[in-house]
């Protein structure tokens, strides 16, 4: 059987460096809403940072929020047009660092909402500052001697703690390296859509990802740095399946 | 069988898909695109179609259609 594949009409062109992970989601986002039928139905609330990209990225109806505060722009959105598919795209320093309050209510109330996050361990837009998911002994603009956790405490695992200690509907964390970890990133993404377009509740999609420009590799490395050092403390996987 | 075929206009030609390729039917072109980017071209006589490319470009350049 011939094997058909063609990137959906509404991932458009993004601005992404060459080789970064954030296109990989994107696309695999606008596969699922277009599996979905949701291509027409679906409104994006985008972080800041290089997810500021998908104004031009994807064809659908978004709002820019500031900075860290996605999780309560979406929840309006979703009180306001409560048949629209929802989702915010965030980096780390966006959903964490800066937007944690926001992102943990949203969480804590299970509201209807999928969130994605591009953890690429640092703020990348602005040149490669630490952020809370930077590795211990990471090397970052702001951490020039490597990260001393001692002294900033360590990474922070925030899918860890919502499906932990709240009661969402789907909680995991996938990568963007391998086919096969790409394939399986998928299969999280179509999850956490399905659970909110079945009224399921939050859904969180933290997505491992890299940044070659800060991180100072060629993108093929940066995959390889990504899977050997990265990975091992970030655990791939469901931490929250639906139904459970 | 199918192919995969590339928008050389897409291409940021960061070389991924050359490296996850079995098949060796990848290659960075000489061609430089309106964004100044290089860009990748495909070997059709290696390509199977298997649409790993296609999977692992973070600027959507692939296409895999029936030839
Ligand atoms: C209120 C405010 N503080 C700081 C900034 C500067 N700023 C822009 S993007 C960014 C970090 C984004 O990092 P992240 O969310 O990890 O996204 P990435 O670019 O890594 O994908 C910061 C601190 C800002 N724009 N507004
Ligand atoms: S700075 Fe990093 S995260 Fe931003 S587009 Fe470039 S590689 Fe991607
Ligand atoms: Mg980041």
């Amino acid at each position: 059987m011939a094997v058909e594949k063609r990137v959906p009409a509404l991932c458009n062109y993004a601005m992404f460096c060459a080789g970064c992970g954030h296109g990989v989601l994107l696309r695999l986002i606008c596969e699922c809403l277009e599996e979905l039928g949701q291509e027409k139905n679906t409104i994006a609330a985008i972080g800041v940072g290089c997810s500021c990209h998908l104004k031009s990225g994807i064809n659908v109806d978004l709002v820019q929020c500031p900075h860290g505060r996605a999780g309560a722009v979406a929840t309006g959105i979703r009180r306001a047009e409560p048949d629209k598919c929802v989702f915010t795209y965030q980096g780390d320093g966006d959903a964490y660092n800066i937007g944690i309050a926001e992102t943990l209510n949203a969480a804590y109330r299970n509201e209807n909402l999928c969130v994605f996050v591009v953890n690429n361990n640092n703020f990348g837009m602005t040149g490669g500052q630490m952020s809370w998911t930077t590795m211990e002994g990471q090397k970052t603009a702001t951490s020039p001697a490597g990260r001393d956790i001692a002294l900033t405490g360590a990474p922070i695992k925030v899918p860890e703690m919502i499906a932990h200690s709240f009661r969402p509907a789907y909680v995991a964390r996938g990568a963007v390296t391998t086919p096969a970890e790409i394939n399986r990133l998928k299969g999280y993404i179509k999850n956490a859509f399905q659970a909110q377009l079945n009224h399921e509740g939050y859904s969180m999609v933290e997505v491992l990802s890299t940044c070659p420009t800060n991180w100072g590799m060629e993108p093929l490395a940066a995959h390889q740095h990504l899977m050997e050092h990265v990975v091992p403390y970030y655990q791939l996987g469901e931490f929250k399946k639906r139904g459970e | 069988m199918s192919k995969a075929t590339a928008d050389q206009e897409r291409c940021k030609g960061c070389g991924l898909c050359i490296a996850y390729c079995k098949k060796n039917a990848l290659e960075m072109s000489s061609h430089i695109n309106s964004r100044g980017y290089k860009s990748i071209r495909v070997l059709p006589d290696n390509c199977i179609g298997c649409g790993i490319c296609y999977t692992v470009c973070p600027d959507g350049v692939f296409t895999i259609a029936a030839e």
